[in-house]
């Protein structure tokens, strides 16, 4: 990039400012000694062109939509549209959950992200004494189709796109999708969107798992097989790093264990036998926005510039798409405070606009009430003009990818990279993804970031506005969010009806259909959307995978 | 000065709530400023963790939850606790918890709450000053 000459001549300079400076110290010193960003990463004075002298501009950084991705993956990015505004939502029943979709699509969000609630994403039905207390409180209640025929009622799902967060269950949830959009008249081919489908995930950080390591992966690459063939325009994977940063990681760790995930996923579907240039274009991946607008940039282009590498280098990918690392985004829920909950407005805006500046192809920003209760309908709004004027107001879409060449950015995005590629040698040398999270060593990487942060804010090294600075006396907050507890019991007795009106040969045969495809090699997904069209209930269904599978049960590391 | 007894302290996720980072961190610090303590890991119902806490000798159970379900499995983890003649044990709660739910966990019996952002040197602080004081 730069002259070998102009380099010594800023090198020299860059030694007689750095003198002239730190001798000012004795009488201006700076605030801390060692200045590192919310990751831990040291961030120096300055950055200069010395920072990025090795930068090869055609090999590094190439152009938009053009290998190796970092400045994005479509050639003029937000100045063609801007991201899909899909905001996570769902609560109570399908009905509550249906009028608040119809209201948000109606402010101009323009997808949906369902919120499923624990008992349907651990694969209980509402009834089941594990769900009790939880019916409808952190999503939306789903036991059978009937209840999917209600969530998107009046939504036309051959024009919206829908995004669910369903794992171990992700082909129960997605048969009931693509049933109903039968329904309504949208053949398969028409239907888009995506189901999160990360197992891994679950079993690190997020423990929504219902089956062991194995089972678990081929149900994941039965749903990814069938949509290649059925279903061309599904999403069949979000891989996921935004529940691994929660959870405590830095933001390469984020990034590194993002990708190992997602090198296990290619493994198991190039091991079924599928040509990676078919699948690999329809795996997408999730992470989070920290409040640190820089560091969170050069983490988005780092990771976009290192998975189209491992595509081409490591599974000889020929097709662009494949090598292209397309994500949704969300503000970091961990980083809301309790305190002061309006302070973060200000913090989902910084996050929101990092995601914009990272290059999101989509993205949820979140309620500044959420480290108090289920958001409720005025934050949402906030949130989500949020993100509006993220895209209409602040420049950041005007140009794509506004911050290369910057000389900190710049650094920040190769020494990013780095560890990312640092930590999928250490996996690999282990014996790869699924042995690292056998032993623990993702988990104990996550704590440990997760305990040097705690440390950080309790001996104030690190600063929190409102938590160990900043803080002041307020009254409680008033005017949250409640679920009815009577969810529960409207929607067992649902249950009971549905139970005794369904046709029950119909119903049994089609259970016994899955149970017996499922003890073999078949690819499960035709018998599970047979199944859900015969009103076997989401915890029905996953009985059947607990009889057959196992149930998965982790060890503790602490 | 003679040797005391360990606190012991059960830290349990109860109902399907994935959300572990506090209880994983709190564990870690509860261990460092000297307990003995034991994580349930997830899906815990109120009866493991009861039966958690006699099989153990707990002096402390720590509940964690981000789900919204508090105010049903905290009452009821006191009072199975009371049920198997335990109320010497003391029940301390975290989480996403909203302050108006304080006073009804507080009267069912839950020694005290700690929401997002309390330092964790109060919250053992208040252990080691509440345990085996009756």
């Amino acid at each position: 990039m730069f002259e070998e000459k102009a380099l010594q001549q800023v090198k020299a300079s860059k030694e007689k400012w750095d003198e002239t400076v730190e001798k000012s110290f004795a009488k201006a010193p700076e605030r801390r000694k060692e200045f590192t960003t919310i990751s831990g990463t040291p961030v120096n004075r300055l950055y200069t062109p010395l920072d990025i002298a090795d930068m090869d501009y055609e090999r590094d950084l190439s152009f938009p939509g053009q290998f190796p991705f970092t400045r994005g993956v479509q050639p003029t990015m937000y100045r063609g549209r801007f991201w899909t505004m899909r905001q996570y939502a769902g609560f109570g029943s399908a009905k509550d959950t249906n009028e608040r979709y119809r209201y948000l699509l109606k402010q101009g969000q323009t997808g949906l992200s369902v919120a499923f609630d624990l008992p349907t994403q651990a694969g209980y039905d509402s009834d089941h004494p594990l769900s009790m207390g939880e019916v409808g409180k952190v999503g939306v209640a789903i036991d059978s189709i009937e209840d999917m025929k209600v969530l998107f009622d009046g939504i036309p799902l051959d024009k919206v796109t829908t995004s669910m967060t369903i794992n171990a269950p992700a082909s129960v949830l997605l048969g009931m999708y693509l049933a109903i959009a039968e329904e309504q008249g949208a053949s398969f081919d028409q239907v888009g969107g995506t189901v999160q489908n990360d197992v891994l995930k679950e079993i690190t950080v997020r423990g929504q798992y219902i089956y062991p390591p194995k089972a678990t992966m081929r149900l994941t690459v039965d749903l990814i097989e069938y949509c290649l063939k059925n279903v061309p325009r599904w999403n069949t994977i979000s891989i996921s790093g935004y529940h691994i940063r929660e959870s405590g990681a830095t933001a390469a760790q984020e990034m590194a264990f993002t990708l190992a995930d997602g090198i296990a996923y290619v493994d198991a579907c190039v091991a079924r036998g599928m040509d990676v240039d078919t699948f690999a274009p329809r795996l997408s991946f999730f992470f989070n926005a920290f409040t640190n607008v820089l560091e969170e940039v050069a983490k988005f282009r780092a990771a976009r510039r290192a998975w189209a590498k491992i595509m081409k280098e490591r599974y000889n990918a020929k097709n662009p798409r494949s090598m292209m690392l397309r994500y949704h985004v969300q503000t970091g829920g961990v980083t809301l405070t309790a305190a002061q909950p309006l302070n973060n407005v200000v913090r989902v805006g910084l996050q929101a606009y990092a995601a914009a500046l990272g290059g999101c192809q989509s993205l949820h920003t979140n309620s500044y009430d959420e480290a108090l209760c289920l958001p409720t309908q005025q934050a949402v709004t906030v949130a989500l003009r949020t993100q509006q004027i993220v895209a209409e107001e602040s420049g950041a879409t005007d140009t794509v990818d506004p911050l290369a060449g910057c000389y900190y950015v710049e650094a920040q995005t190769d020494q990013i990279e780095k560890e990312i590629m640092d930590y999928l040698e250490k996996i690999d040398a282990m014996g790869g993804t699924l042995v690292a999270i056998e032993q623990g060593y993702i988990q104990k990487e996550i704590q440990n970031s997760a305990y040097r942060f705690q440390k950080e804010i309790e001996s104030n090294d690190r600063i929190y506005v409102g938590i160990n600075k900043y803080t002041m006396e307020e009254p409680p907050v008033t005017d949250l969010l409640k679920v009815d507890m009577s969810v529960g019991e409207v929607e067992a007795e649902k249950l009971k009806k549905l139970r005794a009106e369904r046709d029950q040969t119909k119903w049994k045969a089609a259970l016994d259909n899955l149970r017996k495809v499922s003890e073999s090699e078949e690819n499960v997904l035709p018998a599970v959307i047979e199944a859900v069209k015969a009103k076997a209930t989401v915890g029905e269904i996953c009985d059947v995978w607990r009889d057959v599978f196992g149930q998965y049960r982790p060890k503790e590391y602490v | 000065m003679a040797a005391e007894k360990k606190i012991k302290i059960i830290v349990a996720k109860p109902g399907l709530d994935g959300h572990d980072r506090g209880a994983k961190l709190l564990s870690r610090i509860f261990a460092e400023s000297g307990m003995e303590v034991v994580y349930t890991g997830l899906r815990q119902t109120p009866e493991m963790i009861v039966e958690t806490a006699l099989q153990e000798d707990a002096d402390v159970v720590g509940l964690s939850s981000l789900s919204g379900v508090h105010n049903y499995f905290f009452p009821k983890v006191v009072e199975l606790l009371k049920a198997k003649g335990m109320e010497d044990v003391i029940v301390v709660g975290g989480g996403i918890i909203p302050l108006e739910d304080y006073d009804g966990l507080k009267k069912s019996g839950v020694k005290a709450l700690f929401g997002p952002g309390t330092p964790t040197n109060e919250i053992v602080d208040f252990i080691k000053s509440n345990v085996r004081k009756s």
